[in-house]
This record gives C-alpha cells, structure tokens and sequence, in this order.
C-alpha cells in the first residue's frame, strides 16, 4: 500500500473541517451552466474532447518501472503496456501478448506476441523489447522496487520477432500477472540501462515511449501532465477521449471546489464529501459517483512478541470487544465494508467461510478470564495473577484523521471490558523508524494495501521478520508458512484458491491482527463521459471505451 | 567604501561555510532516508537495492564525509541531481519553479507596499480619529484571518458561487488555443486570488511601521520649523516627514528581499501553484538532500547579500553613516 498517499490526504484535515462547515451554508446553491445538453445525444462512442482529472501528488518520473507512487503509475499505466492486463473481474487478459502457454510442469512460458503493435515512435514492438526489459529490470543497476516479479526467471529466449520463450527455475504462481509490467523500449533505453542511468534517461522525463492508448505531451512540473490519444494504438478505433490532463492539485479541499466549478472531470470524493457534500441535485445531474471496495483495509495489529497478546485468547477478545460496524459507521460514515481476512470481498481468493467476532463485550470478558485477566477488586480493571492491570498503548501514524479516530473509538470499547489503553500518534518517518523497525510498540492501527495477485508471503510468513521486513508484528504459524511457500509456488489458480481459503480460516482463528474494514473508494465522474461500467473491482479497467457524445463535448482540442 | 565591501564578502565566506553545514547535518537527522520509497508496502521491498543506492550516493558514509564531497562539488556550482526517480538536476527543478515564486511575491511586494504607506501616513496624521481606528482594525483583522480559511472562502465565493475566477492553478486548459493578450488577462485572472488573500495578511506588518516611524517623524524639531515656515501641510508631510519617515520601512524592505525567493506553502497548496515552497517541502518529506541544500545555498547567499546591500544603501541614504576601515561596521 502507498502510505504516501494517505499522509498526503491526511494533511489537508484541518483545511476540510473548515470546508465542511462552509459548505453547510453555501453548498445547496449551486449554479447550473451545462443542464441544457442532457443525453439526448446517442450512446455511439466519439472521438474527441478533454478530460481533466485530479491529482493530489504531482508525478515522480515517467517510467513507472522505477516509480512507486499513484500517480506516476496512473499516468505511465496509459503510456505503456505489457504483455498482459486484467479485465474487469481482475483475470489477466491479452494485451501485446496475443495468447500465451505454460508448459505442463509450469517452468515453461511461452507468448505469443502481436504482430501490429508499434512504439509511440513508430518502431515495431518485437520480442526483442521483451527480453531487453527482463534484462533491465534484472540490471542490479535498475533502481526498481519490482525485481522480485522476476527473480525466479532462468532465462528469456527470443524465439523470433513475435515468440518470446521464459524459462522459471521454479514453478512461480505470479509469472503471468508479472509481464503486465511495463515494456521498454529497447531502441531508446539499451544505453541508459547499461551505464546504470536508466533515471536520468530523457524518457524518463521529457519524451517517454511506450506503446500504450495514450501518448505524452507534456508534464509542467508540479502543474499538470498532459497525454493525447495515440492514435496508431493497436485495439481498432480505441481509445476515445482525445487527452488526458492531469492538473496536480496538492489540497483536497481545493481538488472539491475545483470539481464543484467543473473545472476537474474526475476525483476521488472522501467519505463526507460523498455521503454529504455532494448530495444535492445540481452535483448530481453534473456528476455521477461510484462506490467499489478499494484494494485496502485498515487493522488493529499487536506486537506478537509481546507475551499478553502472544496468548491467542486475548486477541480473541479483543476482537469480539470491538464493534466494527460501529467502527465503519463513526469514522467514514458507512463507506467501508467489514474486514473478515486480507482478501477483498468478491476476488476469486476471497471466502467468507471463516470465524466472525460480532461484538460480545460478555464474551471477551470470558476468553480474557480463561487467559489469567480478571477484576478481582471490582475496580474494572483487570489484572494478572501478579496483579498487574492490563494497559498498552495504541500507536498510530500522524496526520491520519480516520485512524486516530478509530483508536479513540477502540479505546472506548476496550475500556468497558476493563483494559486500559493510551492513544499516541507519531510522525510517519519516525513512527517507523524507531517504534516499527525495532518492534517497540504494543498495538498499532495502520493499513494493509492488497495486490492483484493473493500472495501475501512478506506479510505472514514467519521468515519475514527482520526490521526492515513487512511482517512487523511477529507472526509466526507453521501451517501458514507451508501453504504460503504452496502458494507462490503452484501455477494454477484452481489449484490455489483452496491454498488462499485454508489461510484466511487460519487468520480467522488467530487474529494476529484485527482486520477492521476494507475502504470504500468513491470517485466522482463528469457525467458527460459515458462508457463507464461499474464492477466490483472499480471503473478504470475499461478506460479506453469511455467517451463524450459530441453533442456534449466541451473542449474543442485533441 | 568598496573596501568595506569586500572585506565582508570574504567574511561571508566562512560564514556561508557554517551555514551549509549545521543545515547539513540537521537535515541528516530526521529519521528516514531518501530511498525508502523503494520499500513500498505493495511493491516487493528491496534492501539490498536501498543499500546499493545509498552506497552509489555515498549515504553509508560518516556525515563530515558526506559534507566535505557535498562543498567539493557546490564550490565547483555542482549542485548535483535530486534523489527522486525522476533524478532532475537541482538547479532545473528550483528553475522550474522560481520564477513563478518570484513574480508572485514581488507584485505582492508591491501592492503591500503601494498600500501600506499611504495607509501607515494616512493613520499617522489623523491619529486616534475614526480612520485610524477603522483601518486598525481592519489590517489586525487581515493579520489575523488564517489565510488558508481566507482563501477557501473567496474560492467558494469566486470561484464556485459566482464563477468569476479561476478556483486554482496558474493557467486555463485551453491557454495554448488563446491569443497573446487574452494569455495575459487568464494568466492574471489566476492570481487575483491568492494575491488578494497574502496581500490582505501582509498589510499590517508594514502599515503599523510605516504609521509608528511617521509618528515619531511629525513630532521633529524640523518638522515644526517647516510648519513655522507657514508650509502647507501636504508639503510638510510629503516632502520633509516621508523622506525621514521612509527610512527604517527600507531597511525593512531590504531584509525581506531574500524571502521573495521562499514561496508559501500553505497558499501554494490551497491556489495549487507550482512555486518554490511546494518544492520545498516535498523535498523535506522525501528527504531529497540535494534539492534542499541546493535551496538553502541560494537562500543564505541571497540574505548575506542582501545584509550587505542593505548596510551599503543606508550609507547612501543617511549621510550621518560613514564606514570605517577600521572598525568596519557602521557607526
């Protein structure tokens, strides 16, 4: 997950409370300029008009082999594509791949790729081009954070023009979703990627190359990048809306105004602005809003190694303690779906088949009796046979409005069954370095972002430890370290979902962390753009269908 | 007098020296480094990578090492590339964003100045009386309105409500598609805003020391001579208060020239203008060393500087002022 991304959000919290209470006032009063074009044009797609989307970040580069953050992905994700893609279920789909193999014992891959795809400079994309990116990205000089995708490669063989051959040491479950990386273009980069200057390649700032729907036009440092169609994409007559702008706004409440003002066609609406700010009839006949499950939830982890939650009863309780739809409802107003496990409700990994924790304060007094915690004074508060009482500190990270909220709201509940709790939060860079990286905390509230693929081996598996690793609270079950291990390494997904299943029941069973809530993401869409179809999985996996009736076009450029 | 000057440009020397390399060293204390975006939460981590660059950028060394390359380099005007993945040399990422800041604050500058003096005069001749009052209160009140809710109100009022402004950015989508003078008018329509909100902030600093200064000013022996001579008021005012009167508001003045360099952050981020103080602090969170010390050079260069400038005009203004080679400082 992009922890960037929501310090950067955060940030703007006082601005928006301020925000919330003006527009109380002034918000049902809005103008209407555009009523008058309402969809009497037909639904067959036209080339042509501006679209204008919002961007909190500004971009850090424009090969997003290299890159991290959101946004310089959202903008490379239209400039280049890989071999593959995922449709709207999240199945990976062709894309320069026209179709692919896998031999019988799973270390042979073998695509075919299309013959029609041409570099945004007019140069055939070849298998060529495949094997120069595997080689860059391999290249101990590349600075990505991607190399793992492609660490079990034993070799890429280079059939002919439009046959690529990749060899596995061993059988890799993500090797098809891995070559929806990026492809590079081997004509420009060669030179970069040998001398280790793949950074300060001009296409890393000025004239990237890809083979993507849309081409670069220009990026303003801190102001906008612009991207016009491409119009030799190799899907027919794809795709239609003329040029993206992404105008880098670095305030939420800014970012509102400026949609409001329909000066932006596209931003992600925060929890209040969705279910409140936006709920009047002039916003919704200029807008259409969409809700889905982001790929992230939030948690309420423990220190594992801490002896008072090494105790699996403990967890236990605390988990029937909390109330996580009060939860949902007192800190994003309902806009988030309850959390059974680290899987998204609706991806073919997910199962609802596991232990549930409803609120049960009389139960988890119980579980926490069983463990040795009982009031034995009538002072509500229980204490261990030594008769020390149960308190701990809750951390999380500064900046963050919803989790601190959470914590107050935790803090509440755990109160009542009797464990005494102190809320502290701390800035990012520091909370990470001295409290995380060295395992000095108790309980913690942060967020887990979840990928395409179910394989969550550096969150779980006991081998993932160290400070710098991702398993930061300890967890340790040998079970799920073997079907993990079985995981990653079984090729079929048919195979695999039974693999994922059994994991979640596990987690389930053993809070290891309380997963509290999947969070809603809730984009609001200039309503003159037809072709969106929602799905589970969100709205921009269909991207390039969307367009603007001409009747309803407002910009005359692209 | 010039002598006077160099001496302390050679003293600024070891003075810049000092500067660069207490901020070098603090800046080197904040927890984090430059490269752990690398270990993003999603993406496989990498350690052995972040190693590897903080090796290649010479990170792992002691601090004093790392400072001694850093002045090796920037007495040679290298002021080396940004840490970021887009890996921009530093003077082109503080070029891309300069100007802008720069142009913002000096029509501020100007408009806080245009405004104030006559303000500060205006309060200083009629004092106590009503206008003094009223303007008073009105500039504490623009010293106290927090700008970020200043500027969010306009936007609402401009921008959303009435539709007669640009809400934020600097320029419209369709710039390029417009003619050479309706550029201008966009380009100015954009920063009717937030030279509004800054102005309206920064008008009671220099109004009250323009008021105080005149003040003290009117009550001059030569003022009631001039008075005596049977000289009108306005001439008496203008012409033999002000020019006195003037005198600390310059130095005022001359030691916020290196600010224009610095933009603010605060109304960068609400009017999404690209200026310098954005830059800055995505520098600091993303502990991009290079950009943030390439920004501190420049900044304590131009404040010396101006320091020095300052001291020099006051020996134009104010003949009373005499340098002496000796003592080398001002009486």
């Amino acid at each position: 997950m992009r922890r960037g991304r929501f310090l950067a959000s955060a940030g703007t919290g006082i601005a928006l409370l301020t925000l919330a209470v003006l527009l109380c006032v002034t918000g049902g009063r809005h103008h209407v300029a555009v009523a008058a074009d309402e969809p009497s044009a037909s639904d067959k797609p036209t080339f042509g008009d501006t679209f204008v989307q919002a961007s909190i970040g500004d971009i850090t580069g424009l090969i997003p082999n290299i890159t991290t953050d959101g946004p310089s992905h959202a903008v490379g994700g239209l400039i280049y594509d890989g071999l593959v893609q995922t449709d709207k279920d999240l199945n990976w789909i062709p894309s320069m791949a026209e179709s692919w193999q896998f031999s019988k014992d799973c270390l042979t891959l073998t695509f075919k790729l299309r013959k029609d795809v041409k570099w945004h400079d007019g140069k055939p994309f070849t298998a060529e081009d495949v094997h120069f990116t595997y080689k860059a990205m391999m290249n101990p000089k590349t600075p990505t954070a991607y190399r793992d995708d492609f660490e079990l490669v034993k070799d890429v063989q280079v059939l002919d023009p439009n046959t690529v051959r990749i060899l596995y040491s061993q059988p890799y479950a993500k090797a098809l979703g891995s070559w929806g990386t990026a492809m590079l273009p081997r004509h420009l980069l060669a030179k970069y990627v040998e001398e280790g200057k793949l950074r300060e390649a001009p296409q890393n700032t000025t004239s990237p190359i890809g083979t993507g729907p849309y081409k670069f036009q220009e990026w303003k440092s801190g102001e906008k990048v612009v991207l016009v169609a491409n119009k030799d994409y190799y899907v027919q007559s794809r795709p239609y809306l003329g040029r993206i702008v992404y105008r880098i706004i670095p305030s939420q409440a800014t970012i509102f105004l400026e949609l409001k003002a329909k000066g932006v066609d596209m931003a992600d609406l925060t929890a209040i602005q969705y279910a409140r700010q936006t709920d009047y009839a002039a916003f919704k006949q200029d807008f259409n809003k969409y809700r889905y499950s982001a790929n992230r939830y939030t948690y309420f982890g423990f220190n594992l190694k801490d002896p008072r939650f090494a105790d699996k009863r403990v967890r236990q309780a605390f988990a029937y303690a909390i109330n996580k739809p009060e939860l949902i409802e007192g800190v994003v107003m309902g806009l988030a779906r309850e959390a059974t496990g680290p899987y998204r409700p609706g991806t073919w990994a997910y199962t609802d088949k596991v232990k549930r924790y409803p609120y049960d304060p009389a139960k988890a007094k119980q579980l926490l009796a069983a463990a040795g915690w009982t009031d034995k004074n009538g002072d509500g508060i229980l204490r261990n046979k030594e008769g020390q009482p149960f308190n701990f500190t809750i951390r999380t990270n500064q900046g963050n409005e919803e989790r601190k909220k959470l914590a107050e709201l935790i803090q509440q509940r755990l109160k009542e069954i009797g464990v005494q709790t102190d809320i502290q939060t701390i800035e990012w860079a520091a909370f990470l370095k001295e409290y995380i990286k060295q395992k000095r905390f108790d309980a913690i509230i942060l967020g887990w972002g979840t990928g395409i693929d179910p394989d969550q081996y550096p969150i779980w598996h006991s081998s993932q430890t160290g400070p710098d690793q991702l398993n930061q609270i300890s967890y340790a079950n040998p079970e799920v370290d073997a079907l993990l291990e079985k995981g990653r390494t079984t090729c079929t997904q048919k195979d695999r979902v039974p693999i994922y299943h059994r994991i979640q029941e596990i987690l389930a069973e053993d809070q290891p962390l309380i997963f509290l809530y999947f969070n809603d993401a809730l984009p609001a869409v200039s309503s003159r753009v037809r072709g969106i179809k929602p799905e589970p999985s969100g709205i921009s996996y269909n991207f390039i269908d969307w367009f603007v009736p001409k009747a309803l076009q407002r910009y005359t450029s692209g | 007098m010039a002598l006077f000057a160099l001496r302390r440009l050679v003293l600024a020397i070891p003075l810049l020296i000092g500067i660069t390399f207490i901020s070098f060293i603090v800046i080197q204390l904040a927890p984090g480094g430059p490269f752990d975006y690398i270990r993003g939460e999603e993406s496989g981590q990498d350690a052995k990578l972040v190693e590897r660059l903080n090796k290649e950028y010479g990170l792992d060394q002691p601090v004093y090492v790392q400072y001694g390359r850093w002045l090796a380099r920037i007495v040679k005007l290298d002021f080396g590339r940004s840490f970021q993945p887009d890996a921009k040399p530093v003077l082109t990422k503080i070029g891309e964003r300069l100007p802008i800041t720069l142009f913002l604050n000096l029509i501020q500058m100007i408009i806080i100045v245009g405004l104030a003096i006559p303000i500060g005069v205006a309060s200083a001749t009629r004092q106590y009386s009503l206008f003094d009052k009223v303007i008073t209160v009105f500039v504490f009140i623009g010293f106290a309105t927090p700008d970020f809710w200043l500027a969010l109100l306009l936007m609402i009022l401009f921008g959303v409500q009435l539709d007669w402004l640009p809400i934020s950015g600097l320029r419209s989508l369709n710039y390029e598609y417009m003619s050479f003078w309706r550029q201008q008018i966009d380009f100015m329509s954009h920063l009717i805003l937030p030279v509004t909100v800054v102005t309206f902030g920064g008008l009671a600093g220099l109004s009250r020391y323009m008021r105080q200064s005149m003040l003290e000013v009117v009550r001059q022996d030569y003022v009631q001579t001039a008075r005596a001579k049977g000289l009108p008021e306005p001439v008496v005012i203008g012409k033999h208060a002000l020019r006195n009167a003037l005198l600390p508001v310059v130095t005022i003045l001359g030691l916020s020239l290196p600010g224009l360099i610095g933009g603010s952050v605060i109304i960068e981020s609400i009017f999404a203008i690209p200026g310098m103080g954005q830059l800055m602090v995505q520098s600091v969170f993303s502990r991009d060393y290079p950009v943030i010390m390439g920004n501190l050079v420049i900044v304590a260069t131009l404040t010396l500087l101006a320091n020095l400038f300052a001291d020099l005009a006051y020996g134009l203004v104010d003949p009373r002022i005499r340098f002496s080679r000796r003592r080398g400082r001002r009486r």
